[in-house]
């Protein structure tokens, strides 16, 4: 029973950290830009496939395509953002959805004229094939490193953003644009700069996906984009903060779920979505807005 | 003369509806079938959406709810098609009114969530459901009866230009409500609450009251689509509830313009017209599809009903902030 436990919280926490690398850059987007963005997924989904690609193209170097995989995705983050999103800032809330919504459309369709419309196996990666015995049990290697980078990508963007002068920079612009501006700060450029890391956290948690998931589908960004909306709603809509923990305890609920009742785990998510919302609608960690 | 033109104008798609059912082929029927049930979907859901400013994305919920609920009827009570699809519409107005009471303490982006999470708890529970819902099968199997008025006289409907009739009846008749909603002090008052819901509170209105009156009038209006629904194609699948096809409604109202009355209409017509047409060329219908939902995000927000007001001079329209 013990062994079982710890394992579904491993199992659970290596799931949480993929949402965590998602809603990270989605809630970046949303905290400063105000932009619920449908898209973030297909920057997950696009992050895996260019990882694949180079993969591929340039042999089994996994770091290789974990550098180059999305960095290609920002290229498309800065075209969605500097010649459709800018242009929607101002807007009611249904059509900046709806935007971000064709391009999810979109996107989806490339991929599958590019790429194929099945799945693909990405190609065999044994140096990150090992696996460590844990109280009595296999556990994949791979699977702790992604554990470890998920509190590591968190322990760099609070950093960054509390300690950093680019931080204070997006601090202002996010809490006052028009004074932001009034003092010198070029806003529409660090938009599109925020856009742009936002994009590459999205991108990287793909190409992170790609030995994890062992199969790529065009589908992938639709999944992980509404638990990475349930896991921004949960902690609170723009906050980091909120965002980690609550992709832990997505993770781990998840992960109970489906070991013990398979049946409901789609259910638990969503009820308590449902409950944080009524509850506390600024989320666990949300401040008052 | 001001009032006959447009009186004119609606005799005369009444008469070519009726034309199309009386002599088209059988897909047009079908492809009118369909146009007619987005339509009442679309025409319920933009009560809520157009004229109060509220952004539900678990309206699949509903369709669903009315789906399966005249589903269960006729197979398990009776078959009578009004007498289920009274069900479907009362289990949709039920479960609409449920959701909503909970769902209208909020607006904006945190009323789309919560919605979105009610939506897919009702997906998530068919689908697991499977004894009692038949989990990602559906039901399957659901018969057109014919209608019978107390054993007095039977009117078939079991071929698709029979149903088309009973789908028009409908139609019709959900068009006048919402036409009559919207122009009622009710539906003057959900405008108001949209373009301002302080002063609507201070004016007397009770705001929340009012947001779930419309959010369960238009859930009733999905149930009544869905009902219909798999009266046409004799099931009900579970991904009717999902957040997707919950999207169906919006970007249908977007398309046709979000703040006219004909805009939702409109918008089902081009809707399934254009994926018609582009399934013909490609199978890439989502590509395109994207691209026509971009150029009218980024430059003809009042939509195909804006740009024509626009060209008989009206200004173009769209929702404020």
């Amino acid at each position: 029973m013990l062994q079982s436990i710890a394992h579904v919280i491993l199992a659970g926490l290596s799931t949480g950290m993929f949402i965590w690398l998602v809603a990270s850059g989605l809630t970046l987007i949303f905290g400063v830009l105000g932009v619920l963005n449908f898209a973030h997924g297909s920057f997950y989904m696009l992050g895996a496939y260019f990882c694949f690609t180079v993969l591929k193209y340039l042999g089994a170097n996994f770091w290789l395509g974990l550098l180059l995989g999305p960095l290609c995705v920002c290229v498309i983050g800065f075209l969605v953002e500097r010649f459709f999103l800018r242009y929607v800032y101002h807007l009611a809330l249904p059509y900046q959805l709806l935007l971000t919504f064709a391009f999810v459309l979109i996107f989806d369709n490339l991929v599958k004229m590019v790429w194929g419309a099945g799945s693909l196996t990405p190609p065999d990666l044994r140096s990150l094939s090992g696996s460590l015995e844990i109280i009595g049990r296999k556990f994949p290697i791979y699977n702790l490193f992604i554990i470890a980078v998920g509190p590591l990508v968190a322990l760099g963007l609070w950093l960054m953003i509390e300690k950093s002068w680019w931080g204070r920079i997006i601090r202002a612009a996010s809490s006052d644009r028009e004074m932001a501006a009034a003092i010198g700060v070029r806003v529409p450029a660090l938009f599109t700069l925020v856009f742009l890391f936002g994009t590459w956290l999205g991108a990287i948690g793909g190409g992170l996906a790609v030995p994890y998931v062992g199969l790529l589908t065009s589908g992938m960004g639709e999944t992980i984009i509404i638990e990475a909306f349930i896991v921004a709603v949960i902690g609170g809509l723009g906050s980091l903060k909120g965002a980690f923990v609550g992709a832990l305890i997505i993770g781990i609920l998840t992960a109970f779920g489906t070991r013990f009742f398979p049946a409901f785990d789609m259910f638990l998510t969503f009820i308590l979505m449902a409950v944080v919302l009524l509850w506390r609608p600024q989320g666990l960690f949300g401040g008052t807005k | 003369m001001k009032k006959t033109w447009p009186t004119l104008f609606i005799f005369l798609i009444i008469a070519s509806l009726i034309g199309i059912g009386l002599f088209s082929g059988r897909f047009m029927i079908y492809l009118m079938i369909r146009v007619m049930l987005l339509g009442i979907f679309a025409l319920g859901y933009n009560l809520l959406l157009g004229r109060t400013g509220l952004l539900s994305f678990g309206h699949g919920a509903f369709y669903a709810a009315g789906a399966y609920g005249l589903g269960f009827f006729s197979q398990n009570v009776a078959g009578h098609p009004i007498l289920g699809i009274i069900i479907g519409i009362a289990a949709a107005a039920l479960l609409a009114l449920i959701i909503g009471f909970f769902c209208v303490r909020h607006t904006e982006i945190y009323f789309s969530m919560l919605t979105l999470a009610f939506g897919m708890m009702v997906f998530s529970l068919i689908w697991n459901l499977r004894g009692l819902t038949g989990g990602d099968d559906g039901l399957v199997g659901i018969m057109r009866e014919a209608l019978s008025f107390f054993g007095l006289f039977k009117i078939p409907i079991k071929t698709d230009r029979q149903f088309y009739f009973l789908v028009l009846a409908f139609f019709l008749l959900s068009t006048w409500i919402v036409y009559r909603l919207q122009n009622s002090p009710f539906g003057l008052a959900l405008a108001g609450i949209r373009e301002n819901p302080n002063r609507s509170e201070f004016a007397g209105v009770d705001v929340k009251n009012y947001r779930l009156s419309v959010f369960v009038i238009s859930g009733a209006f999905a149930g009544l689509a869905g009902a219909l629904e798999t009266l046409l194609e004799s099931n009900a699948r579970p991904f009717m509830a999902h957040w997707s096809h919950s999207a169906e409604p919006i970007l249908v109202s977007l398309l046709g313009g979000l703040l006219s009355f004909s805009g939702p209409l409109v918008g089902s017509v081009f809707f399934i017209a254009m994926r018609e047409i582009i399934q013909r060329f490609t199978e890439n219908w989502m590509l395109w599809f994207g691209v026509v939902l971009l150029i009218v995000i980024m430059g003809f927000r009042g939509g195909v009903v804006g740009v024509i007001e626009g060209l008989t001079g009206k200004s173009r329209k769209e929702l404020k902030e």
